[in-house]
């Protein structure tokens, strides 16, 4: 993978932040976007505008070719079935939230189970609380390791025949460890449950297949893997979508509307009520294209490469913690320097040019777990180079060495 | 962007040795639980009023060297003030948020002046001043 060349494709990182090129270290939160993404949007604004499943003009029929195909992608991209399985949302958070409210509702019973992790990000946790308290299921956690990563002896002691529902972050956002989801997958299985996966983390980061995992729905966000934001998608299997209610009525989702009953369309388009992020579904299409061009393997090598360096390089610093485990983790560090709040050393990281995100994630229960109010996280993306660790790393000692002396 | 204009040496001595860091008895002054859901920084202040004036306030809290360091003055610059003064204060911290040129009887809190030029600190500078604001609403909606 030649991050030189692929860095000329990301306008963005062009550019100067308070007197330093920029080094952008917070792709968790949001990845940036190549020309190519930048251009289909804008491309499709300008040429294809029109909506979708309703126009017999043409540019009717090239916004809903647009759209349509852009699912194509996405279905191949995690290797569902067909792409009846993959309704556009906007984003993991809303895709997740149609499976507790959908599926789950449906289907939970009083004293029935749904398992997490504390490890899970919010987007993956509170529709879950909600749909035990809306139906009497219990909430239960599979316990962490101490080094925050999941055994699965404790998913066997923890899944039991009472489990409906299993749902687990793939990567965390955090601890950047990689969930062993498709074993995880096979024990809910075993007792009846349906495994859900929150892949806004690994999507970007791995070749994903959700029928290699054999999970039953699988969540992922657009703009953490180069695409636009306010577009991700949910897949489910063909089967479970079928016997799910749309939780949108109205426009667009509907087949027949008499005064007093109506009849929705077919997958995947009864979940997809009124007019849908076009534009961002042709990003999201062009950024898979993007993806796929580099190679998912060779996207997971880089990013993998990069935190090992990342995670040797910092461990030389006196008095920074990094949490999680130290191998086998995907793409990003989180961290604490010393007593500097990660505030501050995001703030004097950014006067370097630096960009981390400081704070709590959107994981306050593994906040909590970790003992820290807040921690700092860098995190990396194929256009991300040694050199930036490098800075990363000298930013760092800088802040050491300023709050050090300010505070001494 | 300088940092020296974030992290003047006041601001770090309020962050290094926290004035009226503590707690009172829960009956003996009025407390407000405050957060700031976007970063986790938290504080929980106690302010003790006695004939509409705040005689003593203390506090105890998470956050980063702007938001104690706000805290810190915040409680002291409090003390001895009616409840109106206090919130008078407050409207002026919001001006001096915004880049406005405002004095105060207790000068260190100019020092925050700078983070004006780092919008993103704003909030940490603010949550010691919003649960004062708490702190006085509810002590004058219940008497």
């Amino acid at each position: 993978m030649n991050t030189a060349e692929i860095r000329e494709l990301f306008p963005i990182l062009k550019q100067e932040i308070n007197g330093h090129p920029l080094i952008y270290l917070d792709s968790a939160a949001t990845s940036q976007k190549p020309a190519s993404v930048i251009d289909a949007v804008k491309r499709y604004y300008e040429w294809d505008n029109a909506n979708v499943h309703r126009g017999v003009h043409t540019l009717g029929s090239r916004a809903t070719d647009a759209y349509e195909g852009a699912r194509e992608k996405v279905a191949k991209f995690i290797n569902a079935s067909s792409e009846q399985e993959i309704i556009f949302t906007r984003g993991t958070t809303t895709a997740l939230n149609i499976v507790a409210s959908s599926y789950a509702r449906s289907v939970l019973q009083e004293g029935d189970e749904i398992v997490i992790t504390p490890m899970e990000h919010h987007a993956n946790l509170i529709p879950w609380q909600q749909a035990a308290k809306a139906t009497g299921a219990v909430l239960k956690y599979i316990p962490l390791q101490p080094d925050g990563s999941i055994s699965l002896s404790d998913v066997e002691a923890t899944v039991t025949d009472r489990t409906k529902i299993v749902s687990v972050v793939y990567v965390s956002n955090v601890l950047g460890v990689v969930n062993p989801v498709k074993q995880i997958a096979a024990i809910a299985h075993k007792h009846g449950a349906k495994m859900v996966v929150d892949g806004a983390q690994s999507t970007p980061h791995m070749k994903v297949d959700v029928q290699d995992l054999d999970c039953d729905f699988y969540a992922l966000s657009g703009h953490k893997m180069c695409g636009p934001t306010g577009i991700g998608a949910l897949y489910g299997k063909k089967a479970l979508l079928e016997q799910m209610e749309p939780v949108e009525f109205g426009g667009e989702m509907i087949d027949h509307v008499g005064l007093y009953e109506s009849t929705w369309k077919d997958l995947p388009w009864k979940f997809e009520g009124g007019t849908p992020i076009i534009a961002g579904a042709v990003g999201l299409g062009a950024a898979i294209d993007f993806l796929q061009q580099i190679g998912m393997d060779a996207v997971y090598k880089h990013d993998l490469h990069l935190t090992n360096y990342a995670v040797e390089r910092m461990s030389d610093i006196e008095d920074l913690t990094i949490y999680g485990p130290l191998k086998d983790r995907a793409g990003l560090v989180t961290f604490n320097l010393g007593d500097v709040h990660p505030h501050d050393v995001a703030t004097v990281l950014d006067a370097e040019g630096v960009a981390v995100r400081a704070g709590h994630h959107c994981c306050q229960p593994l906040m909590r777990w970790l003992e820290v109010s807040a921690t700092a996280r860098a995190s990396f993306y194929l256009y991300n180079t040694e050199a930036d660790i490098d800075r990363l790393v000298a930013a760092l000692l800088k802040t050491k060495e300023y709050f050090g002396h300010a505070i001494g | 962007m300088q940092l020296d204009d974030l992290y003047r040496r006041v601001i770090m001595d309020h962050y290094k040795n926290p004035r009226n860091r503590g707690k009172f008895d829960a009956d003996e002054a009025v407390t407000i639980d405050l957060n700031n859901p976007t970063c986790g920084d938290k504080i929980s202040l106690q302010m003790k009023v006695e004939d509409g004036m705040v005689s003593d306030a203390k506090f105890i809290g998470e956050g980063c060297s702007i938001s104690l360091s706000s805290a810190s003055m915040m409680t002291d610059a409090v003390k001895g003030k009616t409840l109106e003064e206090a919130l008078d204060m407050a409207e002026k911290f919001s001006g001096l948020m915004k880049g406005e040129a405002v004095e105060f009887e207790y000068e260190d809190i100019e020092a925050l002046s700078g983070v004006n030029k780092f919008p993103a600190r704003i909030k940490c500078a603010t949550l010691a001043w919003n649960a004062l604001r708490k702190g006085i609403e509810h002590t004058k909606q219940n008497g």
